[in-house]
Formats: C-alpha cells, sequence, structure tokens
C-alpha cells in the first residue's frame, strides 16, 4: 500500500516549521502502509494539544477528544470493535501530565491499542511551561528558577507496571521509529512507544543536537523479555537509551479477558438483545 | 381523612451494619410474596460496614404499597440501640419485639428469647432465621411455603446449614404463633391475592433491566453509593447478554470509556452520583461537542462534597441539568415507579442514539434501594430503535441539516471515515476557526431542541384531569404522593408527576394555568424543579414542600404537609 493513501492533500497544518511532530506524521504514514491498514480500519484517538492534532492530518476514522482522555477512549472503542486498528497518538503533557492516572491504569487493563507520545519535554499549545518530562533546572516562564520536579519517567513506570511493549525513539532516527511503530501496532497488548521530539519554538535546550548526543541505542544482546534488565534502561539518565526495552507477549489483551464476547465474538454493533433470555431474567425476580 | 387500612402493616427491622438485616428483608419478602401478600420494602442504613445501625421497613398488605411511612407497627430490635436509633417513628401503637436479654424496660416492648432459640440451633449465626420464624409466625403463614423460601434462598448451603435454618425458623415461629394465641400482639386480618405472576425487584433492578432492554451493551463505571447496584447487575450479566462492563480508574476514564464505546458502535452507560458526576462533566461537554450519544444514570444523595453517602436526596437536577460547559442540548429522565424506570431507561438509549445528545437517568438512593411487588415487565414491549448509517465514501459526520442530526456512521462499518472532534469542527470533523461555521455549527446542535421537546415524556395527573388544586412531584416521590392523595381522599386535588424533567412537556404551563393553587414537592432545600418551571413557563409555584434531611419523605409528612396547606 503506498502511503499516499493517507494524505489529506492541501490542508492547514498547525505546527512549526521544522517541528519534530512532521517526522513523526510521516513515518506513521509509511509504518500504515508498510502494514497494509487501510483508512477505514484504523482509528486514531488523541487528547489536546499539538501532537494531539496529528489525525487530523492523515486520512482515517478519529476521535480527538479531551485534555488527557485518549486512553479511556482509546480502551473502549477497540473493546466496542475488536477489528480496528487502534492507536492512540498524543504528547507528553496529555499522556503523562493530564492523563497520567489513566495511562497507569490502561497499562494494567492491557487493550490492544498502540500509544504513540510525542515527548518533547516541554508544553507547546500553551507556550513553553514544563511538561512531566521536562528535565530538572529547565527555566520558563512559570518555572523561572528552573524545574524543581523529578521528570517523569513514563518507560520506568510502564515496566514496573508490567506493560507488555515497551519501548523509546528519537524522530532524529527516522527508520527506526517507523520499525517501532510497525512492531508496536502489531503487538497483541497495550504498545507504548515514548518518541523524543525537539520542539523547536520552546525547547531551546532539548534541541535536535542536545538528542543526538545524549541518546545511544540499546545493544543487540539486551533481551526484552528481561524485565530487570529493561527497568534497568528505563531508570539510566545519564545517557538515554533508544529501541525496544521490554516485551511481554504472554499476556491476553483486555478485549479478549472480557465476559462480554464468551457467546457472540462479533463488535457491538452487531449484537442484538436476546428477549427471550431477557424476559427468563425478569422472570426470575418471581 | 381515611385512616389507613387495617391490613396494612409496617414491620421495622434494625440492627448493627453485618447483622444480616439484609438477609430476613430478602427472605421476609420472598415469604409474603409467595403467601399472597403484597409488600414494600425499603432500607436506610449507615456509610459503614459493620457496626451503626441501620434499618430496613416492610410493608405487608392484602392491597398495593409502594411507599415509605413513618408508621411502625412492629419494630425488631436487633440490638438496644434501635430503640433510639427510631425514636420518631416508634408510636404509641408500635410493639418492639426485642431478645429477652435487654436491659431495658418499656411498656410495649415484647421480649422474645431470640439469642436462645438461636444458641439451641447451633449458635448466634441463626438468629436471623429465628426473626424470620417469629414474624412469619405472627402472621400465621404455612410452614411449607416458609421453608420452600429458606430452601432456595440457602441454595448454595450446606444440607445441614439449610435445615438447622429450617429448625431456628421453626422455634421462632411458634414462638410467633403464641405471641398471638396469648393474645400478647394482635395482628390484623390480610386477604391473600394470588400474586404468583408478580415479580420483586428494586429501583437499580429496574434501571438495569431497562437498560438491557434498551440494548446497553456496556457500561463503565467507578463504584459509588448509592449507584453501584447498576454495575454490579450489569456486570453480573455481562457474559448472558454480551456486556462489556468495566470499572473504571475514576468517573472521568468511566465517561470517557462510554462515549468511545457508543463512537464504536455499543450503547453504552455510566452509572453514578452527584460527586461522580461532578467528575464526568467535562466529558458530558464532549459528548454535548461530537453529538455522541450517551446514558448516564445518577442516583442522588445529599451533598454538598461526600454529603451523606448512603442517604437519599433529589439535589442534583440543576447539576444535571448544567454539568458541563458550553450551551448544547440534552434529556434528564426521572422516573417514578419501578415500571417507568424500566421503560424510560430502555427509552434512554433509544433517545441517545436518535438525537445524539447526553440522556440522564436522575434517581436517588430511596429510589433505587425501594423493592415492591410489580406485575411481571414485557421484554418484548420496547422496540430498539438504532440510528447508525452505513457510511459511503465521501461521508460527512457532521453534515448540516435542518432539523440538527447529521446521520451517524461508526467506524468500520461503511466505506466511509468517522471523525469526532472536540474542537469547533466542519462539516467533516476537522478543527476549524472559521467563525461563521461556529455560528451554524450551534445552530445545528441547539436545533435538536426542537424535535426533543415534541418528543417529551407526558407528565401524569392522577388521580384525574380535572382539579382545583394540583401538587407537582418529580422523581422518586411519585409513589409517596400518589399514597398521601389518596389517604386525604379530596376530589379537588390532583398529582402532577413529571418523569422528564428537562426538557419539559409543553403542556405543564397550560395545566399549572389551570389550577387555582399549586404546591410543589421536592426532596431538596432549594426547589429546584420550581426553579426550573419558572425558567421554563414563567409560573412561579410559591407553595413549596421540602425536605433535606437525608431520609425520604415519608406518606405521612406528605399528607400533613398537603393537609396544612389546604386547610
Amino acid at each position: 500500500m503506498d502511503s499516499e493513501k493517507y494524505n489529506m492533500g492541501d490542508i492547514d497544518i498547525a505546527w512549526c516549521p521544522g517541528c519534530g511532530d512532521f517526522g513523526i506524521l510521516t513515518v506513521l504514514k509509511e509504518a500504515l502502509s508498510e502494514l497494509g491498514i487501510a483508512p477505514e480500519e484504523l482509528v486514531m484517538v488523541s487528547g489536546i494539544g499539538q501532537a494531539a492534532k496529528i489525525p487530523h492530518y492523515l486520512k482515517c476514522n478519529f476521535f480527538n477528544g479531551l485534555h488527557g482522555r485518549a486512553l479511556p477512549a482509546a480502551t473502549a472503542i477497540k473493546a466496542s470493535n475488536k477489528t480496528l486498528t487502534v492507536i492512540a497518538e498524543s504528547g507528553d503533557g496529555d499522556m503523562y501530565g493530564e492523563g497520567g492516572n489513566h495511562f497507569i491504569h490502561t497499562i494494567r487493563r492491557n487493550p490492544n491499542i498502540a500509544n504513540f507520545v510525542h515527548n518533547n519535554m516541554v508544553y507547546g499549545l500553551t507556550k513553553g511551561q514544563a511538561s512531566p518530562t521536562s528535565r530538572r533546572g529547565f527555566v520558563t516562564p512559570v518555572q523561572v528558577a528552573g524545574v524543581i520536579l523529578e521528570p517523569f519517567n513514563p518507560l520506568a513506570v510502564a515496566i514496573s507496571l508490567e506493560a507488555s511493549f515497551v519501548a523509546r525513539a528519537f524522530i532524529g532516527d527516522k527508520e527506526q521509529t517507523k520499525e517501532l511503530m510497525k512492531k508496536a501496532i502489531v503487538h497483541k497488548g497495550y504498545a507504548l512507544l515514548d518518541i523524543f521530539q525537539p520542539c523547536v519554538s520552546f525547547n531551546k535546550i532539548n534541541n535536535h543536537k542536545w538528542f543526538k548526543e545524549n541518546t545511544y541505542y540499546i545493544d543487540e544482546s539486551h533481551n526484552p523479555y528481561d524485565r530487570n534488565a529493561a527497568f534497568a534502561l528505563a531508570c539510566e539518565t545519564e545517557k538515554l537509551p533508544l529501541g525496544l526495552f521490554y516485551l511481554n507477549e504472554e499476556k491476553e489483551p483486555f478485549e479478549d479477558c472480557i465476559t462480554a464476547y464468551k457467546l457472540y465474538d462479533k463488535p457491538l454493533y452487531k449484537h442484538q438483545i436476546d428477549t427471550k433470555k431477557l424476559q427468563g431474567l425478569i422472570n426470575g425476580f418471581y | 381523612m381515611k385512616s389507613s387500612s387495617k391490613d396494612d402493616y409496617s414491620i421495622v427491622l434494625c440492627g448493627q451494619a453485618g447483622q444480616g438485616i439484609q438477609t430476613v428483608e430478602s427472605l421476609l419478602m420472598k415469604i409474603f410474596k409467595s403467601a399472597g401478600l403484597n409488600i414494600y420494602a425499603t432500607k436506610e442504613y449507615m456509610s459503614r460496614v459493620r457496626g451503626g445501625l441501620n434499618s430496613t421497613q416492610i410493608r405487608v398488605s392484602s392491597k398495593q404499597v409502594r411507599a415509605f411511612v413513618k408508621r411502625t407497627d412492629l419494630l425488631v430490635a436487633l440490638d438496644d440501640g434501635a430503640i433510639r436509633h427510631l425514636k420518631k417513628r416508634i408510636g404509641k401503637d408500635t410493639i418492639v419485639l426485642i431478645d429477652e436479654k435487654t436491659a431495658l424496660q418499656s411498656q410495649n416492648l415484647v421480649k422474645a428469647p431470640i439469642s436462645e432459640l438461636a444458641s439451641k440451633t447451633g449458635g448466634k449465626i441463626y438468629a436471623n432465621s429465628v426473626a424470620v420464624g417469629i414474624i412469619c409466625g405472627l402472621f400465621e403463614i404455612e410452614q411449607k411455603l416458609i421453608e420452600e423460601q429458606l430452601i432456595s434462598f440457602f441454595a448454595k448451603k450446606d444440607a445441614d446449614i439449610i435445615s438447622k435454618n429450617i429448625e431456628a425458623q421453626k422455634s421462632g415461629y411458634e414462638f410467633g404463633e403464641s405471641l398471638v394465641q396469648s393474645g400478647t400482639i394482635t395482628m390484623p386480618q390480610f386477604e391473600p391475592c394470588d400474586l404468583s405472576d408478580d415479580i420483586v425487584i428494586n429501583g437499580a433492578q429496574a434501571v438495569s433491566l431497562g437498560a438491557i432492554a434498551g440494548g446497553c451493551n456496556f457500561i463503565s463505571s467507578y463504584p459509588m453509593s448509592p449507584s453501584t447496584g447498576v454495575l454490579v447487575f450489569l456486570s453480573k450479566h455481562s457474559e448472558q447478554f454480551g456486556i462489556v462492563a468495566e470499572q473504571a480508574e475514576d468517573e472521568i476514564a468511566a465517561i470517557n470509556m462510554a462515549i468511545g464505546a457508543w463512537y464504536a458502535g455499543a450503547r453504552a452507560m455510566a452509572t453514578t452520583s452527584g460527586g461522580g458526576f461532578a467528575l464526568m462533566t467535562e466529558g458530558i461537554s464532549l459528548a454535548g461537542m461530537l453529538e455522541t450519544p450517551i446514558v448516564v444514570h445518577i442516583a442522588q444523595r445529599p451533598g454538598p462534597a461526600t454529603g451523606l453517602p448512603t442517604r437519599t436526596e433529589q439535589g442534583d437536577l440543576e447539576l444535571a441539568l448544567y454539568g458541563g460547559h458550553g450551551e448544547f442540548p440534552r434529556i434528564i429522565l426521572a422516573p417514578g415507579s419501578l415500571e417507568q424506570a424500566y421503560e424510560l431507561s430502555a427509552k434512554a438509549f433509544n433517545l441517545a442514539d436518535k438525537f445524539q445528545v447526553p440522556v440522564i437517568i436522575l434517581t436517588d438512593q430511596y429510589f433505587v434501594d425501594s423493592n415492591y411487588n410489580i406485575p411481571e415487565l414485557n421484554a418484548d414491549g420496547i422496540k430498539i430503535e438504532r440510528a447508525i448509517v452505513e457510511t459511503k465514501p465521501d461521508y460527512k459526520r457532521y453534515e448540516l441539516t435542518k432539523d440538527g442530526i447529521s446521520p451517524r456512521g461508526i467506524p468500520g462499518f461503511g466505506k466511509g471515515l468517522v471523525t469526532a472532534d472536540s474542537d469547533e469542527h466542519d462539516e467533516e470533523g476537522h478543527i476549524t476557526e472559521d467563525l461563521d461555521l461556529r455560528v451554524e455549527m450551534v445552530n445545528k446542535r441547539l436545533a435538536k431542541l426542537t424535535d426533543i421537546i415534541a418528543a417529551a415524556e407526558k407528565p401524569e395527573l392522577w388521580p384525574s384531569d380535572n382539579f382545583e388544586n394540583l401538587v407537582v412531584c418529580w422523581g422518586s416521590t411519585y409513589h409517596v404522593v400518589k399514597e398521601a392523595l389518596e389517604n386525604l381522599d379530596r376530589s379537588d386535588t390532583t398529582m402532577l408527576h413529571i418523569a422528564q424533567v428537562y426538557p419539559l412537556h409543553e403542556s405543564i404551563k397550560t395545566t399549572l394555568q389551570k389550577a387555582k393553587k399549586v404546591a410543589i414537592i421536592e426532596s431538596n432545600a432549594t426547589g429546584q424543579l420550581a426553579k426550573l418551571i419558572k425558567l421554563t413557563t414563567s409560573f412561579e409555584i410559591e407553595h413549596k414542600i421540602l425536605n433535606y434531611s437525608g431520609l425520604g419523605f415519608s406518606v405521612e409528612q406528605i399528607t400533613d404537609a398537603i393537609n396544612d396547606w389546604l386547610k
């Protein structure tokens, strides 16, 4: 399938020139086309923020909901129709800040969705405040003396919660980002892909060069099924590892575990109420 | 004024949480009903798992009884504290049945060897079956009926436990019978009727059954008293009826899941109480913007904040009405009877689907915890009206239409793409800041109100549409008001029960204007429906009968209040 199929034509894109989001959009379309996923079979779910606008920039079904609430909606969409490919994609503020509680519990729930998080360590749409992943000392109009909070470590959190797929990419390497995206989409269960991305307007510290210098590729000898080793990698802060940290292919996805589909395994919109059964239930209250 | 009929007996069971009052209540309801006696049961309980004092009222009658009365004919005190706890409901004619070990002294105390008979059978645990036996003995109910119910109730227990419960019940029964035979207690005479086709359910079950009948196949909620019964019920039957039932991490997740589910073609609901709904309001606003249907059941309890978690109030009408930023239509239903809760809960899904708006079912603790016998509900009586369309390649989710309803597609059904956008959007669902289009979109969403009003549930006038005095009420007070009017027996006074509180049916204004005198009855402190009526119809109801104690209105309270008003 040609990635042109996802193109929207001549549209007005709200991202700043040079933004890492452009690269992510291009790579996403390529990953989808290489996997042969048709726009009609795909649902992109997002929240609010610059990254969260991505569903508007490719041909797909989408649910652009509330700030921080992409994951509950994505979980429900997948649980209502298992035949859809569901990707929840948004920024670090949306997924890890406003939606932090859902991030934790979606990992525990393990729906078969991919979660792509654009991580630029800053708030873009609200113009330059700290994000949950901002590094200590990062000066902003609000954090005037520099960030004093410990940065949120999404990978360590995900691994500690036994997420079934945990990876990190840097959009400076499109090829690796695409490969990890494809793996995350194909993975059966919740797949977190944190994507480093420079913000050209509001983060002059963690720019393209900084990411280049402060990341490295996980060695091929790393065993992604080794949770302790994965956790140790996720806790590294000196230089930040890129690649597949952790994989657990034994966990059953949420929607395959729920009882709703035991008797009739079809999307919910095809379910019909069995009135005889309901009458039986009513009559049971004699 | 008519005095309450003699064959209407009010039993109150009171004891500590964890003592098993619920077991006694469930058993007695089944036994009385199988003996052909109408029953009504409701409870008031504390927000704790053990200790404290909880009570359950069971009314037994030859005729239909469906409301809470203050009068207590027989108080079964399983704890000495019961007498102080219920002092306002104990009258001079109340008989208090209490364990003989009590140190309390009073004229109307009847001491019963409850703990002695229980330990003779095998221990304290059998005290509940002794109590069931004593009460059944007073009513001289056929042993066979009682044993049948005990066997089916304890079906999952060992044979030994079942036979000991029967034994305990029998020993209680003999004692109860002896109280009547010795003239210690005089019981009214009942005329049993054939209730074999009746069922006994409570408000939470009526809402849940209605939801299933309305095609509900997804529920996501966070447990919150007194709304949890609906989540529990649908979870229990999730496999049987193909319902995705998920306990969300919070109410915010719950509402966003339910909206996501509707987007993908499910018929979803969330159940909560006021505090949980407060967290859901951004989601309600989202549904307003996405034009995604959503059904929310709110079982009200007194607020603000944590308030009285296990008690009742009609204090969240305004929250249901105004919760959610921005302007968009919604529908609020407030059923008055169990039958109506079944019908309206089912209808809520059709309305939400048709108009693509939030539909709120407003009940309260009094309603969800009220049980009575009703004729069997008809599962075939409700038609599921699905409004989903198969999309074409050029499908536009937010197509501008005259009635404001854009045909709703779902992803994966058809060739089109289905978009949902919380930003102001164009017809294709993409973000727009075209301000002319913004105006068109607002108009489109609000245009739906015209058809929503036309489809509004008609309020009920009872007993007659000929009246001088009108008593307005809504939601759970239906049967309490009805019984109060029956007691008053005035041909000039009628009840107007409003089961759709928003938007109001158009007939309400003329009905109000027809009356010489109008009073409103609400379980809140500020007359929230009265305010809404004034806003909608300009009609000001000056006489308000309000109750916000946390305990629901009793029939006597309303009877007295109407009587005072009409003096």
